[in-house]
């Protein structure tokens, strides 16, 4: 039901990536990102194929949860591929049928998008999202982002609000699935009928969750301000976040890597 | 003519690091016209077996017969066993939504495709049971208490007339007064419609008070089944079991360790005090 949506897709381990600070990941994922785009040759794509294999294969997430994250992008990858296929122009036609016209350079360029794609998810998702508990990753993009204070951007509060937001998804997802449970129980049906009949069957849903979002929302805001909260003045952290030397490793190799890509550009295997 | 769970078991998240047994191959049979009250620490799996009992959940494993047929032969058919079997959830004041507490209490009625007078009719009926004043049907739900609130929840699913009612912690968080209230409304329904009815609690109180039948989940597993006197006759178990016996039972047992009394089969506080009475103990 609605509880297998988890947002943020967090899967609890204890990995090296589970342990990198989160600011360091986050580093690492925008160099992973130049790393993806700028790969241009067959040598560093396999790269890319190699360096992003390692990167599952250390963050201790079982493959089929990998794959999983994949499987939205199913669509989109074939459509891709399919454009790359036939519409690419080229030199080398390799097969021919009426107006239809393969070239090699088209296919290439279809399993290049492919990989460029697969790649840029699986990095993203195992660097991050599946690695890094939300808490965690609102925290290290506050810390990332605490410069712009001084230019008056109130980073404290956009973190807060984003780390409410974060926590209070699962709970709003838990009370819509108890409602609608709730209201199934009375015989609603949400599944026939038109459109409109189906809009309609959401009503008995959406009063009340919108009711008890407000609840929620005034219950908190009372609750902070008795603990006297007045945003990010003069607060300490309870857990700080500590980057390691093994960190700095990870960043700069994934950096080295990064810069590897444009070298390995430059060597062009002779098909 | 029952309804009847077999070997059932529920999973949750198979596969996954969040692996959780909430059901353990429960096998137990809910008399027609008996209240059945399920009792059981915090994540036992009582609201997991209440929403087994009409098809919102689907067993893992087992089958759930009622009235001699398995409930998912047809899982397309699963709705007409929900008017068969009414569920109230635990706090079901949130699931109010209509802008009139009639018409809320109408909504489970007109699911089941009734005409306007019997709509009507049940409405009246299921009001007068939970004891909901006349004058309060055109108001808006949202300004009543909450236990108030409450009671228009349970008799939306009141209003639906199920052979079978299932409440999950009908009495909760609420004060004394709003707790008999509820608790006697079931008491009404069950007297006029001769339906069954599973009263899921944690107080040993209202369970010892209003059922016929307990049955005692530990951990997902059927520890004890059996009438009141044979369930609460084994204090030893059952506090193994971590639960609170009834405080009226727990003073008497104090009372025959001291020897001031013969009898530990006490369960309501009513019996207690005719006991007493007896012996001239209490004066009223």
């Amino acid at each position: 039901m609605l509880k297998d949506i988890t947002l943020g897709q967090f899967f609890p381990g204890d990995s090296i990536l589970h342990r990198t600070d989160a600011r360091i990941k986050i580093l690492m994922l925008v160099v992973y990102l130049v790393f993806v785009l700028c790969a241009k040759t067959a040598f560093a794509f396999g790269f890319v194929v190699i360096a992003t294999g390692l990167l599952v294969i250390i963050s201790e997430i079982p493959l089929k949860t990998v794959l999983k994250s994949l499987k939205p992008l199913l669509f989109v990858l074939l459509f891709t591929a399919v454009i790359n296929l036939f519409f690419a122009n080229g030199d080398n036609i390799l097969w021919q049928w009426k107006f239809i016209k393969i070239y090699r350079e088209g296919i290439e360029n279809a399993v290049k998008m492919v990989i460029r794609l697969t790649s840029l998810v699986t990095g993203t998702s195992v660097l991050l999202t599946y690695t890094t508990s939300p808490l965690d990753l609102t925290d290290g993009i506050e810390r990332l982002l605490m410069p712009l204070k001084k230019i008056g951007v109130p980073v404290h509060d956009f973190a807060m609000m984003m780390s409410i937001a974060l926590r209070f998804i699962p709970t709003l997802i838990e009370e819509t699935d108890k409602i609608i449970s709730a209201q199934k129980a009375r015989g609603a049906d949400f599944e026939s009928g038109n459109v409109f009949a189906r809009a309609k069957a959401l009503i008995p849903v959406l009063v009340p969750l919108f009711v008890s979002a407000y609840r929620r929302a005034f219950e908190l805001a009372e609750a902070m301000e008795c603990r006297c909260y007045r945003s990010g003045v003069g607060k300490t952290r309870m857990k700080v976040i500590k980057t390691r030397p093994a960190d700095y490793i990870f960043l700069g190799m994934s950096i080295i890597a990064c810069i590897g890509i444009f070298f390995l550009n430059q060597v062009v295997i002779p098909l | 003519m029952s309804l009847k769970l077999e070997n059932v078991s529920v999973v949750y998240g198979e596969g996954t690091p969040f692996r959780k047994v909430a059901l353990d191959n429960i096998n137990i049979e809910f008399p027609k016209g008996k209240i059945t009250g399920i009792i059981g620490h915090t994540g036992s799996g009582k609201s997991t077996l209440a929403q087994l009992l009409n098809g919102l959940n689907r067993p893992t494993s087992g089958k759930i017969y009622l009235d001699g047929k398995d409930i998912w032969e047809k899982p397309k058919e699963i709705s007409k066993i929900r008017f068969k079997v009414g569920l109230a959830f635990q706090y079901p004041e949130y699931q109010l939504f209509e802008e009139t507490v009639g018409k809320d209490i109408s909504f489970g009625p007109k699911n089941m495709g009734l005409d306007e007078n019997e709509i009507a009719l049940r409405v009246a009926e299921a009001a007068k049971l939970c004891g909901i004043p006349e004058d309060s049907l055109s108001r808006s739900p949202f300004e009543l208490s909450g236990g108030q609130k409450r009671r228009v929840a349970i008799a939306g699913v009141m209003a639906m007339r199920p052979e079978y009612l299932v409440l999950d912690e009908p009495a909760a968080g609420l004060d004394p007064v709003g707790k008999t209230d509820i608790l006697g409304g079931i008491i009404n329904y069950k007297n006029e419609t001769e339906g069954t009815v599973v009263l899921i609690s944690h107080s040993m109180e209202d369970v010892a008070k209003y059922s016929d039948m307990i049955l005692v989940l530990k951990e997902g597993k059927v520890f004890s089944y059996g009438s009141v006197e044979e369930i609460f006759s084994d204090i030893e178990s059952l506090a193994n079991s971590s639960l609170d016996l009834p405080q009226i039972t727990r003073l008497f047992h104090e009372l025959k360790k001291r020897g001031l009394s013969q009898r530990d089969d006490v369960y309501t506080v009513k019996f207690g005090e005719k006991l007493l009475r007896e012996k001239g103990i209490a004066n009223a």
